[in-house]
C-alpha cells in the first residue's frame, strides 16, 4: 500500500486526511491487511464456491404510521443548518 | 446488591426505591470523578421515577412490574428520547435522541428507571473505553487500569456498585471481555434475539444488545425482557426460529485447546484449567474439540466488521444532524465534519472497510472473509452434535495498564475468543471464574460460554448453577 493509495481511500471514504495521517495510517493498515490476509489461504484450502446462505427481504406494509408532523421539531432540531422547514445545503449546480 | 435482593426488599417495604435511587447517586458522586463510568446522569427525574414507583409497590406488593424501581445505565449508543446518543464521538457530541430503542422501551414497560448514559469506545470500536472522545474509563477495581470496551462505561458502573444493571452492545466481544476485566457478567445474545431498533449501528450482521450485572439470574431477567421479535427489526428471530436447546442436568463441555497455544497468560490459563476441573467435580463431562476455522476468526471479522462500519458510518456527513464543518462546497463539508467528527480508530476502520469493499478487492477480502464465516458455522453445528456448550477463557489477559496498547493489532488480539461467536451469531456467557494478580492487585479474569444458536436459556442455566450458585 502506498501513501497515495491512502490519500485515494481517504477521499472514497469522504475524510480529509493531514499528511500526518497518511504517514500513520499507511503503516497500520498495511500490517493489518497483513494479517487479515490469511483468510485467503484458509479459503483456498475449503475448496469451495462461495456461498451466501438464505436471504431475503422483509417488507412492512406500505401505510403511514406517524401522524403529521410527529418528529419534524426534533428533526429540525438537529439540523445543522435550516431554512424554515427545509434542510439548508450547499448547491451542487451552478447558475449560468 | 442485585435485583432479586432489591425486589424481595422493595416489596417487603425494607428499602424503598427512592431511598436506594439516592445511594445510586451518591455512589456516581463518590467515584465516578476516578472512574468516568457514566457521560450523562438524569438525577432529578430518576428520583422523581422513583418516588413513583415506591408509592407503586405500596399498593401493588409482588404484582408490580419485574423491573419496577430498578436503577439501570445505558450504553451511549442506545438511543432514549429527549437524552444525548453522542456514541462517545465528536460527531454526535450534541445529538438528541429522538425516540427510544426498542430494547429501552421494553425496559421503561418492566418498570425500569434510566438513571444515566456510560461511556463507550467511540462507535463501539475498541477493547478498552480508551477511544472515547469525552476521555477514558477507568477500571473501578485498578483505575490505573482500563475496564475493557467498548461496553466499558457500562462494566465499570456494575463493578463500582452504582447500579444493579447496565445495557452494552457486542460487537466482537463489547460486552463479554469488560465484564471479564472488571469481574461481571456479561451476556451477548443469539444474533436477532433482541432488537437492534434505535442502537447507533456498527457491524449490523454482528451487533447485539446485552446485559451487563452482578449475577446470572440477573442477566437473564433483563434479557429476557429485552429480546423478543420486532417489527422494527426484520433481523429479530421467533422463538421457534432454531430448535429448541434443552437445559440439562449435566453438560458436555467441549475445550478448543489448540486455540490456547499462544498468546494467553500462563496464570489465565491456569484459573481456566481449574475450572475445568471444578465443572468435572460437579459431575459436568469436558472434552477436547476442534475448531480449526475458529482459529481464523480473528482475521475474518476484522475484514467484516470494518466493511460494515464503513457503511455504516457513511451517513455521518454533517447535513442533516452532528457535527457539521464549514467547507468551500457540498464535498468539503463531507470531508471536513468527517475529519474533525471522527476520532483515529474510527477513521483507521473506516479506511479499511473501504479499501476491502473497493472494486477488485471485494472478492479477496470479503467474498474470502463471508466463506470463512460460513465454515466456521458448519464447523460450529458439527461440534454441537458432541458438545452441549463451548468453554474458552473470555479474554487471554486480565485488564491491562491505560495506554500499554498502544499498536492496534495487539489491542484487537484481546478479541481472539470473543470474535468469533458474533460471526457465528451463536449466544455467549461470561462470568467471573477467578483473580490473577498484576502489581500485587488481583485482577478478574472471566471464562466464556458458548451455546449453540437459541440456546441462550441453557448458557443462564449454565451460569445459575456454576457461578450463581457459588455466590
Amino acid at each position: 500500500m502506498t501513501k497515495e493509495e491512502i490519500r485515494t481511500l481517504g477521499n472514497l471514504s469522504r475524510i480529509a486526511l493531514s499528511e500526518q495521517e497518511v504517514e500513520v495510517f499507511n503503516a497500520e493498515i498495511d500490517s493489518i491487511l497483513e494479517y487479515v490476509s490469511a483468510v485467503k489461504n484458509i479459503a483456498e484450502a475449503t475448496r469451495d464456491t462461495k456461498s451466501l446462505g438464505v436471504r431475503f427481504n422483509v417488507l412492512r406494509t406500505d401505510e403511514v404510521i406517524n401522524t403529521l408532523g410527529q418528529y419534524t421539531d426534533a428533526m429540525l432540531a438537529s439540523m445543522p443548518k435550516t431554512s424554515g422547514q427545509f434542510l439548508a445545503v450547499k448547491k451542487i449546480l451552478k447558475q449560468e | 446488591m442485585n435485583i432479586t435482593q432489591l425486589r424481595t426488599q422493595f416489596i417487603a417495604g425494607t428499602l424503598t426505591p427512592t431511598a436506594y435511587m439516592e445511594q445510586v447517586f451518591s455512589v456516581i458522586a463518590d467515584k465516578d470523578t476516578a472512574v468516568n463510568a457514566f457521560l450523562d446522569t438524569y438525577k432529578a427525574e430518576a428520583i422523581e421515577q422513583a418516588k413513583i414507583a415506591t408509592a407503586q409497590y405500596a399498593e401493588q406488593g409482588a404484582l408490580a412490574p419485574a423491573l419496577l424501581g430498578i436503577p439501570v445505565a445505558l450504553k451511549n449508543n442506545i438511543l432514549l428520547q429527549g437524552k444525548k446518543a453522542t456514541a462517545s464521538s465528536k460527531i454526535l457530541e450534541n445529538y438528541i435522541a429522538t425516540y427510544d430503542a426498542t430494547i429501552v422501551t421494553r425496559l421503561k414497560e418492566a418498570g425500569a428507571i434510566i438513571i444515566g448514559a456510560t461511556n463507550m469506545d467511540e462507535f463501539a470500536m475498541g477493547g478498552s473505553t480508551e477511544n472515547s472522545a469525552f476521555g477514558p474509563t477507568k477500571n473501578p477495581l485498578d483505575v490505573t487500569r482500563v475496564p475493557g470496551g467498548s461496553s466499558g462505561g457500562s462494566a465499570a458502573a456494575v463493578a463500582m456498585g452504582a447500579v444493579p444493571v447496565a445495557i452494552g452492545t457486542d460487537t466482537g466481544g463489547s460486552v463479554r471481555q469488560p465484564a471479564s476485566y472488571c469481574g461481571v457478567v456479561g451476556f451477548k445474545p443469539t444474533y436477532g434475539a433482541v432488537s437492534r431498533y434505535g442502537l447507533i449501528a456498527m457491524g449490523s450482521s454482528l451487533d447485539q444488545a446485552g446485559p451487563l450485572t452482578n449475577t446470572v439470574a440477573d442477566a437473564e431477567l433483563v434479557h429476557e425482557i429485552m429480546s423478543g421479535l420486532d417489527p422494527a427489526d426484520a433481523t429479530t428471530i421467533a422463538e421457534d426460529t432454531y430448535p429448541n436447546v434443552p437445559v440439562k442436568e449435566t453438560y458436555t463441555f467441549g475445550v478448543p485447546r489448540s486455540f490456547f497455544a499462544s498468546g494467553v497468560d500462563a496464570d489465565v490459563l491456569a484459573q481456566f484449567e481449574a475450572k475445568l476441573v471444578e465443572l468435572t467435580a460437579v459431575g459436568h463431562t469436558v472434552v477436547d474439540i476442534e475448531l480449526p476455522m475458529f482459529e481464523a476468526g480473528l482475521a475474518a471479522y476484522y475484514i467484516v466488521m470494518p466493511a460494515e462500519v464503513s457503511s455504516n458510518l457513511a451517513r455521518f456527513d454533517g447535513i442533516r444532524y452532528g457535527l457539521s464543518a464549514p467547507g468551500d462546497n457540498l464535498l468539503a463539508v463531507y470531508e471536513n465534519s468527517r475529519a474533525a467528527g471522527f476520532g483515529a480508530e474510527v477513521k483507521r476502520r473506516i479506511l479499511l472497510g473501504t479499501y476491502v469493499l473497493s472494486s477488485g478487492y471485494y472478492d479477496a477480502y470479503y467474498g474470502k472473509a463471508e466463506l470463512v464465516r460460513t465454515k466456521m458455522r458448519e464447523e460450529l453445528a458439527e461440534v454441537f452434535k458432541t458438545v452441549d456448550c463451548i468453554v474458552t477463557p473470555t479474554a487471554p489477559t486480565p485488564a491491562f495498564v491505560v495506554g500499554a496498547q498502544s499498536d492496534p493489532l495487539s489491542m484487537y488480539s484481546q478479541d481472539i475468543f470473543t470474535v468469533p461467536v458474533n460471526l457465528t451469531g451463536v449466544p455467549a456467557l461470561s462470568v467471573p471464574m477467578g483473580t490473577v494478580e498484576r502489581d500485587g492487585v488481583p485482577l478478574p479474569v472471566g471464562v466464556q460460554y458458548i451455546g449453540p444458536h437459541g440456546g441462550d436459556s441453557r448458557l443462564f442455566d449454565i451460569g445459575k448453577k456454576t457461578y450463581d450458585s457459588t455466590l
